[in-house]
């Protein structure tokens, strides 16, 4: 707005003022990066310090480990299709982790987001309770959960699934009340006037409309959980990382599998990530091209 | 007569739509059925369910609100200790003991509820209110010789020649050829706050403040600090080191991934092969999955916080360099063409025509990533050996010390929750201050 009881302001003052509020705002975001160099800096010299090794021994070193590996694997290439072979079952185990924790995290997500969207809620009151109970699924960490279901449980696969499941509860459950929230509420209306049920008015009014949206985030879930299964396993839940962990903690001479099972897990990541990509583009083409970022 | 017959094709249509709607209506919930009955029998869950451990959910549970504390008597020597949770750090000193162990000649250990177990000199007696007096002498030659009030003996007494052990709702008694101990479980978390060799251990917070006030608060500070059971100084250090992890390899996989999105944009590379290599580059850097990096560098750098952050940077510049390049297709050619004709060099174009665009959703997605990286800097910790995961899982491993696992996952949960705050707060304010871009 210009200002009106100043209206002949001198060409130079302006430029002077101006020039002053760039010079400022130019010191702020000198000392914004300053600042933000000198946390880095000391950031990195702090965690260097308490490293096992160096960061500057170590990164010439960077290409030790792989190359070894590759070495190995391209020297014994003709067992390569026999350790694939191998470990598959190891790879199914850990797809299959993942595949039922997000089956089953998605299934209370739906329930659970229903309960905490406004306007959809059955128990308005619960709304804030049930979105606090599901910001604490997502807080904790699925390694602990996982570690102590293992004590109680013993190792295998259940351990890392339920740590999984509960992880894709909260996760889920927040991405699909955001959904939710921008559900059309008329069909609902229109179903109470005929006396539907609240399951009913979900199940009938709401589901169809946001259904492409939850597929497509519990798509992008999977493929977040093949990756927290591969680690989960690594700690002792079974499957793929518990196979990885035991060829590698061997040390020498088991290269080839290690290299066997990386690939299998690279590939098997590659794959479902394409898969993925694709159908959620399809699920979500037409309607408002969200960018799917979670 | 066309419309007539268009009308009984489009019946025909929607009919044969509702058919098939039908019947993947039904058959979508039949296969995630039939996959989940698979996935019982490929998890082996009736096997599970025989080996679940209840004694084990039991101890945790318990432990994770409660905590015991054992009065021991060697046998062969007939000294008595008294420690909490029969560690050392929790050892009374020599000749004290909680009020309701007496010391003596016979020591008399009430166990509250009218329990009262007695070390004598020879003989240990349990006197249990509504059943009777147990005494046990341990001998070396004969075990334990055992006299009960009743000749059967109900469940909660398991008695052996040489093996007597007692367990009632006040507590336990075991007694071997050398070790006669008695545990009682008292509510709440031991020492949390000093420890027994601490002057302040047993005082009220009133009588601490006052204390503080008169010029000890450095020492009270200093016993809190620096509590060996809680280790609350390692604790902080281990979250600051979980968040650097996090900061570093987030911030510094924006700094490496900046460049390289401009290099796999459509409007900024216009060598189609160049785009390609860069676009699959980041499809496999992040296709290598975050533990395939870590135990890479792990072999690089050694265990640590670093290689922690290492991983978190590697992986997330895949990810950054995806989302920056679209970030960066989707930029407003107009400001760069009006850079362009008052002469402005590429470089100052970028600096001034792109850079101002789309600074408001660079920084909304790495902080968002921030936020996510502060979880899995605690299980990348866990494997590399850095920050509150490596103590989480060093908690988790004793197997006996789950209260300071369940301190520790409410810490975890705090600073996630922190985070989340933080950065959500963050994000709302500069994407209102960023010219209300995105």
């Amino acid at each position: 707005m210009t200002d009106l009881s100043a209206p002949h302001q001198p060409a130079s003052d302006v430029r002077a003022s101006y020039l002053a509020q760039i010079q400022r705002r130019r010191l702020y975001s000198g000392i914004t990066l300053l600042v933000f160099v000198l946390l880095m800096v000391s950031g990195f010299n702090t965690a260097a310090a308490r490293n096992g090794g160096g960061f500057w021994d170590g990164i010439g070193n960077f290409f030790d480990y792989p190359s070894e590996l590759v070495l190995e694997a391209v020297s014994k290439i003709d067992q390569l299709p026999g350790h694939f072979l191998t470990y598959l079952p190891a790879l199914i185990e850990t797809v299959n982790i993942a595949a039922v924790a997000t089956l089953i995290g998605a299934l209370f997500a739906v329930i659970l987001s229903l309960l905490a969207t406004r306007g959809l809620a059955k128990y308005p009151r619960l709304i804030g309770v049930i979105r606090r109970f599901m910001d604490i699924l997502r807080a904790v960490p699925d390694i602990v959960i996982a570690l102590v279901l293992i004590f109680i449980l013993g190792g295998g696969p259940v351990p890392a699934m339920i740590a999984i499941a509960l992880h894709t509860v909260g996760a889920l459950g927040k991405l699909f009340s955001e959904v939710n929230e921008n559900a059309d509420l008329k069909p609902i209306e229109g179903l109470s006037s005929v006396g539907a049920n609240w399951s009913q008015r979900m199940l009938l009014g709401v589901v169809p409309q946001v259904a492409p949206n939850w597929l497509s985030y519990a798509l992008l879930r999977f493929e977040i959980n093949i990756r927290a299964s591969a680690i989960l396993g690594f700690v002792g839940a079974g499957g793929l990382g518990y196979e990885l962990r035991n060829a590698i903690s061997w040390g020498q001479g088991r290269y080839d599998e290690a290299a066997a099972m990386f690939l299998l897990l690279f590939i098997t990541i590659v794959i479902v990530d394409q898969l993925s990509g694709h159908y959620r583009e399809r699920l979500t083409h037409g309607a408002s091209a969200k960018g799917a970022v979670a | 007569m066309s419309m007539v017959a268009d009308t009984a094709d489009l019946r025909a249509q929607t009919a044969r739509l509702f058919r098939r709607k039908r019947r993947a209506a039904l058959a979508v919930p039949v296969v995630i059925l039939v996959y989940l009955i698979y996935a019982v029998f490929a998890f082996d869950i009736p096997g599970l369910v025989q080996r679940a451990s209840g004694d084990n959910a039991r101890a945790l549970m318990a432990d994770t609100y409660s905590y015991k504390t054992h009065v021991t008597r060697d046998n062969r020597d007939a000294s008595v200790s008294v420690s909490i949770e029969g560690e050392r750090k929790g050892r009374y000193a020599e000749g004290t003991a909680p009020e309701w162990v007496a010391l003596g000649e016979t020591t008399v250990i009430d166990l509250g509820e009218g329990h009262i177990v007695t070390f004598g000199p020879e003989t240990i007696t349990y006197d249990i209110p509504g059943y009777g007096l147990i005494r046990a002498t341990p001998t070396t030659t004969q075990g334990v010789v055992q006299e009960f009030p009743f000749e059967t003996l109900p469940d909660w007494i398991n008695s052996s020649r040489n093996r007597l052990a007692i367990t009632t709702e006040a507590g336990r008694l075991s007694v071997t050829r050398n070790r006669s101990e008695v545990f009682r479980y008292f509510t709440g978390w031991e020492l949390f706050f000093f420890t027994l060799d601490s002057p302040y251990h047993g005082l009220s917070v009133g009588q601490v403040a006052s204390k503080a006030m008169s010029g000890q608060a450095g020492a009270i500070w200093s016993d809190f600090w620096n509590n060996t059971m809680w280790r609350h100084a390692d604790v902080a250090w281990a979250i600051f080191e979980t968040i650097l992890m996090a900061f570093l390899g987030t911030m510094g996989a924006a700094l490496v991934a900046l460049p390289l999105a401009f290099l796999a944009a459509r409007n900024f590379t216009p060598i189609a092969t160049v785009r390609f290599a860069f676009r699959r580059f980041f499809d496999f850097v992040r296709g290598v999955d975050g533990l395939i990096w870590t135990i890479i560098l792990t072999r690089a750098f050694g265990l640590g916080p670093l290689t922690g952050a290492l991983a978190i940077l590697i992986t997330d510049t895949g990810s950054f360099g995806k989302m920056f390049s679209e970030a960066l297709e989707n930029v407003d050619e107009k400001q760069i063409e009006g850079l362009k004709s008052t002469g402005a060099k590429p470089l100052q174009r970028y600096r001034f025509g792109v850079i101002p665009q789309i600074t408001p959703i660079l920084l909304s997605q790495v902080l968002y990533f921030l936020e996510s990286n502060t979880r899995s800097a605690t299980v990348i910790g866990a494997i590399t050996g850095g920050g509150i995961g490596l103590l989480l899982t060093q908690a988790i491993i004793t197997q006996k010390d789950w209260e300071e696992v369940t301190y520790y996952i409410i810490l975890v949960v705090v600073m996630v929750v922190a985070m989340d705050t933080i950065s959500g707060w963050l994000r709302r304010k500069l994407i209102k201050g960023g010219d209300g871009g995105y």
